[in-house]
């Protein structure tokens, strides 16, 4: 297997505030690779600069063999990226929006299909500003996968979904992993990352505390707690316990 | 990056300028009702108000191309880039093949081309509707509104770098078009001002531009100085802009 995304010993500090101490971890070609980790615990920073949009403070990035930073211009042909929180302009139609970064990319996607999977064929004459949070989300995706790119680095996927809009989402993503497409995926929910995610790396405060894949995650959970069965949030609470803000 | 990006961007940066409405209102159609309300008043026509023996509509015409670069530059540029960093859509942009530098070359371009459109609609009516003669120097009258066009779209990138948010932007840059259209002569031609007052006049960068669109439209090259001082707020915009413009 060849590894996509290689990330060593990152390190990114904001002024006083250290970010991420110290998160290493691989994936694989054609693997969805999850991170789950608290509010504040490094994720969007950790993959932005995987993005090459933050320069690391320490440590090495390697993605498809490239520097995020110093190869932005090949690295930005194929990698799609979904940002946390970006918006559009405000008056942007979605089949404008799509049509506009489809010319980006040397071997764009065919935007019928990636609207229709997504639901966007009804709102394809709305403005960004008119649509509803989820269907900015469902955008968002959309614009992430247009460049058909080899790796997807997508942060807080479904946050924001219906019900039916995140399955829908959810099977677009495993046809496009099916595709051979490497995906990083930020997400809190734990269901999603179970059926999505072949590994997982749970961080907390900055640092790589567990990196497996969510079965075997469970399964030390259980043995841990000494109960017969485990969920993923109780493997997650578990590891995330000491610094988890208590409710 | 292929050119049919650029196209497609440009396009839809136009677009969007349009569906806006404030540039082709304020910066096409505004100008020109204005010069049709000053021309159908008589103090403006009667060359016995004006100065320098021609009627002050002919006086007015400069300023109103000053006026139309302005509004332009000073009222659509900064709210425009301000929102694009404050909403994330430069940084969106960061992570794809074009990056947001060519979003703000397309901003730029549309600016200037509308400036085109309307100061030709300007000159036209002007002509046409109130016999105010065409700039006997095109050439000099071209080169002056370029380099007033560009020292005032500097000014707007500096408003939208040193503003966190499109409603700063908006005020600053509305408040930066009422101060430089009074030392560009809107309320009180420059000729008309006192002594003090023009020498402050004709050093600011909308207040020089009207003064060497005043002497091109007369007929003779403005002086070098003229040139050089908006060739000077070009070229010190353009790099402070640079240094102070954040994507995010
Ligand atoms: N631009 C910034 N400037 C200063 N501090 C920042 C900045 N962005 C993030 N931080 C801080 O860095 C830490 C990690 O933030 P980050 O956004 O990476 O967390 P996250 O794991 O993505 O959280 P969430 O689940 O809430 O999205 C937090 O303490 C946050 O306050
Ligand atoms: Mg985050």
């Amino acid at each position: 297997m060849t590894t996509v995304i290689e990330v060593q010993e990152l390190h990114k500090r904001y002024g006083d505030t250290v970010a991420v101490a110290d998160v290493s971890f691989r994936v694989d070609e054609g693997e969805i690779f999850g991170i789950l980790g608290s509010n504040g615990a490094g994720k969007t920073t950790t993959v932005e600069c995987v993005e090459g949009l933050r320069r690391a403070d320490g440590g090495t990035i390697r993605v498809l063999g490239l520097d995020p930073v110093r190869d932005r211009a090949e690295l930005t042909q194929q990698l799609g990226v979904q940002l946390q929180d970006a918006h559009l302009p405000e008056k942007l139609r979605v089949g404008e929006a799509l049509d506009l970064y489809r010319s980006f990319y040397r071997t764009p996607a065919d935007p019928a299909a990636l609207m229709a999977a997504l639901g966007l064929d009804e709102i394809r004459g709305t403005r960004f500003g008119k649509l509803s949070g989820g269907q900015q989300q469902r955008l968002s995706i959309a614009l992430a996968l247009i460049g058909n790119p080899r790796v997807a680095v997508l942060d807080e996927l479904t946050t924001g979904l219906d019900p039916r809009a995140r399955r829908e989402t959810w099977r677009l993503i495993e046809d496009v992993r099916a595709r051979g497409v490497t995906i990083l995926l930020v997400t809190h929910f734990m269901d999603e990352a179970e059926r999505l995610c072949d590994r997982v790396a749970v961080i907390e405060a900055g640092r790589v505390v567990a990196v497996d894949s969510p079965a075997a995650l469970t399964k030390r959970a259980a043995a841990e707690l000494g109960v017969e069965r485990a969920t993923l949030e109780d493997a997650f609470v578990a590891l995330t316990g000491e610094h988890a803000d208590v409710h | 990056m292929s050119t049919d990006a650029l196209r497609r961007l440009t396009a839809t940066e136009f677009t969007l300028f349009l569906r806006d409405k404030v540039g082709p209102i304020f910066g096409v159609l505004f100008p020109t009702a204005l010069l049709c309300v000053f021309g159908n008043i008589d103090f403006f026509t009667d060359p016995a108000n004006g100065i320098d023996g021609q009627p002050l509509l002919h006086t007015y015409t400069p300023i109103l191309v000053g006026f139309v670069i302005a509004m332009l530059a000073l009222n659509t540029l900064p709210p425009t880039l301000a929102s694009y960093r404050e909403q994330g859509v430069l940084r969106r942009l960061r992570t794809t093949p074009v990056g947001p530098a060519r979003v703000l070359g397309a901003q730029f371009a549309i600016c200037l081309a509308t400036a085109v459109v309307s100061v030709i609609l300007l000159l036209a009516v002007a002509r046409l509707a109130f016999d105010v003669p065409l700039p006997r120097q095109p050439f000099a009258f071209a080169l002056s509104a370029l380099l007033a066009a560009l020292a005032l779209i500097g000014i707007a990138v500096l408003v939208a770098a040193v503003t966190p948010t499109a409603k700063a932007a908006n005020a600053i840059g509305s408040v930066l078009f009422y101060v430089m259209m009074f030392f560009a002569g809107l309320w009180l031609p420059i000729q008309a001002m006192p002594a003090v007052l023009r020498h402050v006049s004709e050093a600011t960068p909308l207040g020089a531009a009207v003064q060497a669109l005043s002497d091109a439209g007369a007929g003779h090259w403005p002086p070098a100085w003229r040139l050089l001082l908006l060739a000077g707020y070009v070229v010190v915009t353009a790099l402070l802009g640079i240094r102070l413009f954040r994507w995010e």
